[in-house]
């Protein structure tokens, strides 16, 4: 769906803060995937996403959405924006319209659907992300509690019945409840929508439960693109990356250390719970 | 429950406080609201609670960014109201905020962390000299003379950690100060907050929603609607899981692992919370 060639993007150019934020990035994302993004601040994760929808126009390099260059002649832009939904940290702030139906409703008269047809959009949108739109709809965006507000963000993207949905640290600053809900709506949407989503979090958690596959970025570069298993069995590269493992992903590298021969890719509690097990009927066995 | 030592003052004490935010109209729900707690000097008190439970409130009571609408709190004996109640709980108790990029004043390091000294009219020799021990303590007298922005997520939140700490403060309360940056960051603040703690008697305030720092503490207050909903060692209040997501929490992801493999028979004591108790529990299992 979308392919990036050979991508590079300086800042600044001509200036004295020039700075070259990607650098010859190559990555294919089809329909149907969910993947996750991860690097240490300032690695270049969401001046990646950018490009997807067009926000930024490579330096060099293409970005192809369905095999169309998106800066080519007689590309419709809006179009594009429409498709790639992006959802920047902290989306609540951009929150203000007084109710929060009219809120999610913007977007799509923005396309230039008829107040009824872009009331009728932000309803089932509302609904996709669990706030029933008869009870919150005509709220003020403003009496919504944290992890509402954020969920009211992500239904004005989905409200442009996107075909990929981009979330940039989407359950940061939320407590666990409001976290476990917010990723438990991303799982549903892919599911039930086929949506695309592309996460972008510092969560390894987070990815743990929800990425097929991950994208690791290093001062710009891609030095990492596999299944979410096979990249975090890298301990030593990610580790030397800044960047974290899954706590349980971390038990199991530190059982195998001191000689439990626990299976080492686990990613969830219950297939830790499950490789423990196995460990310890093995150790068991040769005792006896 | 684990109460602070009798035999030692507590170093802040907060009595039946209650605070409202001022309302533009309509009823302003209370923030606070009757709340009863004491910190001992150098203990570790996790304080953790759903979205809008009142802990950033109860944050800014602890150094007179705010105060009670109704109650008390008194920093080392001193109401934080009394004229110069909230002067001197600012020098007994600094904050590291959530957003790195909001607290940085200077255009150097070492200027950073000596602006809260300077306010407090010392001697340029003595300022000198806790600056470089407070760039010291958190790692960072090699980027002494570099500007702030340059540096990352976490050494900036190591900055605002010096800085509190030139002003040789008794508590250093940090209210999200880890969410904004990369696993890396993470660990470095946590690192040094808790050697802080540690071996210089810092007492230290974490405000998370990460509940495996929390985990960490020495003992974990459960706020919800302005009170304290539970308390407790983090064993304590971490076995009351039911509980817990009631009031919008979870237990850390390894003590659900570790309960998961008590039920399967596995023998795991309660009060392995983190990973090395956890990996020393497996390893010495039967």
């Amino acid at each position: 769906m979308i392919r990036c060639e050979h991508l590079t993007y300086v800042y600044g150019r001509g200036t004295p803060f020039e700075a070259t934020a990607l650098t010859d990035v190559s990555l294919a994302i089809s329909t149907g995937e969910v993947v996750g993004i991860i690097g240490a601040t300032g690695s270049g994760k969401s001046t990646l996403v950018q490009h997807f929808n067009g926000l930024l126009r490579p330096t060099s390099g293409r970005v192809l959405l369905d095999d169309v260059d998106i800066h080519g002649p007689r590309v419709d832009r809006r179009r594009i924006r429409q498709q790639i939904g992006l959802l920047f940290q902290d989306p609540e702030q951009q929150l203000f319209e007084e109710t929060v139906v009219a809120d999610v409703a913007f977007g799509p008269r923005n396309l230039g659907l008829s107040d009824e047809d872009a009331r009728a959009r932000a309803r089932r949108a509302l609904e996709l992300v669990g706030l029933p739109p008869d009870r919150f709809g005509p709220r003020s965006p403003f009496e919504l509690s944290g992890g509402e507000m954020r969920r009211a963000a992500i239904a004005g993207v989905l409200a442009m019945e996107p075909r990929m949905l981009i979330l940039d640290e989407p359950a940061a600053g939320l407590d666990p409840q409001g976290r476990r809900d917010i990723l438990e709506h991303v799982r549903r949407l892919h599911r039930d929508g086929a949506l695309t989503i592309v996460l972008i979090t510092h969560s390894m958690d987070a990815i743990a439960q929800l990425c097929e596959r991950l994208l690791v970025l290093d001062r710009g570069r891609l030095v990492a693109d596999g299944p979410t298993r096979a990249v975090f069995a890298d301990l030593s590269r990610l580790t030397a990356l800044g960047l974290g493992l899954p706590q349980v992903t971390l038990l199991a590298r530190r059982l195998v250390e001191r000689g439990l021969p626990v299976r080492r890719d686990v990613l969830t509690i219950e297939e830790a719970r499950v490789a423990i097990l196995e460990a310890l009927a093995v150790r068991g066995r040769g005792v006896l | 429950m684990r109460a602070a030592p009798s035999t030692v003052p507590p170093l802040i004490t907060v009595r039946d406080v209650h605070f409202v935010y001022p309302a533009g109209g309509g009823e302003a729900t209370p923030a606070l609201a009757g709340l009863d707690l004491d910190i001992a000097p150098g203990e570790c008190l996790a304080i953790i609670g759903g979205n809008g439970s009142g802990k950033s409130t109860l944050a800014k009571h602890l150094n007179a960014l705010l105060l009670p609408t109704a109650g008390e709190v008194r920093v080392d004996g001193i109401d934080t109201r009394d004229p110069d109640g909230a002067w001197l709980a600012r020098q007994r108790v600094g904050m590291v905020f959530e957003h790195p990029d909001n607290q940085i004043v200077a255009a150097i390091v070492e200027e950073d962390v000596a602006f809260g000294c300077e306010n407090l009219g010392l001697p340029s020799a003595e300022i000198r000299a806790r600056v470089d021990r407070a760039l010291q303590v958190v790692g960072l007298e090699q980027l002494r003379r570099h500007p702030p922005h340059q540096l990352s997520g976490g050494q900036k939140q190591r900055v605002a950690i010096a800085g509190v700490l030139a002003m040789h403060p008794r508590c250093l309360v940090l209210d999200e100060a880890t969410s904004m940056l990369d696993p890396l960051g993470q660990q470095e603040v946590m690192e040094i907050a808790f050697r802080l703690c540690r071996d210089e008697r810092l007492a230290l305030v974490l405000i998370t929603h990460a509940m495996e720092e929390a985990a960490r503490a020495d003992r974990v207050v459960v706020l919800a609607q302005g009170r304290i909903a539970l308390q407790g060692s983090p064993a304590e209040v971490f076995a009351r899981e039911d509980e817990l997501r009631r009031l919008r929490l979870e237990p850390p992801e390894l003590v659900r692992l570790g309960r998961a493999l008590a039920r399967d028979g596995v023998a795991v004591p309660p009060g392995a919370l983190t990973i090395d108790p956890l990996v020393e529990a497996l390893i010495a299992g039967p």
